[in-house]
């Protein structure tokens, strides 16, 4: 019973940061929110018996890949709608 | 001429391996006996390995496993052609924000423990969770933990490719020995010793230190020229 209770939290918690991943503008903030959602699925992962995939998962999905994408905000633009803005702005401008 | 030469030669390779499928025999009853007993079987009684897992990536299918490592080879060395030249030197704005002291004596002390991690994971491939590809990313973290922490850290790129490519070529040259002693390509020659040993499986923790190995200096490698890239 415990363990079906643990399973289902997991999962509503996996869901709400997807939707919060997806519905965020601030991509940093996107970003930590994939971390947090492999970090819950190498948890699962574990619970389903899968000890390899968890470790990969662990490994890969919170770490590199995270730290990979915030490298790529600080070089590109943080927030999702920056260059629509700067269009806008020029277009009023104009 | 040329063009007439190209289709027979690709008209004979289609032909072939049209043929090699057919024999396959997709749909036919000796795919319903599940392969999975076969597997669950030979790997305590002929493998002598405790980790199925393990046993199945690296000895029933270790060629699949040599397309996975050459995949990520490719990728590594893409990244590392396009972004080569935009790259700048080192300490220079290579650091996310400059970090406290307590994080640079914190990931002192620690990074010793996590290549000590990785190593374990990967040398115990064949005995517990874990293994090459996982012991490589742990390996990866920990010089990522380096390199984000200290500014003028800097990884040798010569030693990071010698070792990626000697522990590549030791790992087609451990499949080609199999030729020499079984028959087959990845062939396990090596007697398989007591079950629960570390010595024991035969190739399989060769292979597997070698594809840790690998997959630590590529990570590695990817991590540094990402980090050290111009914006």
């Amino acid at each position: 019973m415990i363990y079906f209770i643990l399973i289902s939290v997991l999962v509503v918690l996996i869901i709400g940061a997807a939707v919060y991943a997806i519905r965020q503008k601030d991509l940093l903030y996107a970003v930590i929110a994939t971390g947090i959602i492999s970090l819950i699925l190498s948890i699962l992962f574990y619970m389903l018996q899968a000890p390899d995939v968890a470790l990969t998962e662990a490994a890969i999905g919170v770490a590199l890949t995270t730290i990979i994408f915030i490298i790529t905000i600080r070089n590109t633009v943080r927030f999702e709608d920056e260059r629509d803005k700067k269009d806008k702005f020029k277009s009023a401008v104009k | 001429m040329k063009k007439i030469i190209v289709i027979i030669l690709l008209g004979t390779l289609g032909f072939y391996t049209a043929h090699t499928f057919f024999d396959i025999g997709f749909g036919f009853p000796h795919f319903e006996h599940g392969i999975k007993d076969v597997y669950l079987q030979k790997t305590v009684s002929d493998l002598k390995v405790s980790n199925t897992v393990t046993s199945i990536v690296v000895n029933f299918r270790g060629f699949d496993t040599l397309g996975e490592v050459t995949v990520l080879f490719l990728a590594v060395t893409a990244l590392g052609g396009i972004l080569y030249k935009r790259r700048h030197e080192v300490g220079e704005r290579s650091v996310l924000f400059s970090a406290s002291s307590i994080v640079t004596s914190g990931s002192k002390l620690l990074f010793p423990a996590i290549i000590l991690l990785g190593v374990y994971v990967f040398i115990h491939g064949h005995l517990s969770p874990g293994g090459g590809f996982q012991g490589g990313t742990i390996i990866a973290t920990g010089f990522l933990l380096m390199l984000l922490t200290y500014e003028n850290y800097s990884v040798n790129h010569t030693v990071l490719s010698l070792v990626e490519s000697l522990a590549g070529i030791a790992f087609a040259g451990i499949g080609l020995l199999g030729f020499m002693h079984g028959g087959t390509f990845l062939q396990n020659f090596i007697e398989p010793g007591v079950l629960n040993n570390l010595f024991s499986g035969g190739v399989i923790p060769i292979i597997y230190i070698m594809v840790g190995f690998k997959v630590g200096a590529e990570l590695t490698g990817v991590i540094y020229t990402v980090l050290h890239e111009k914006g």
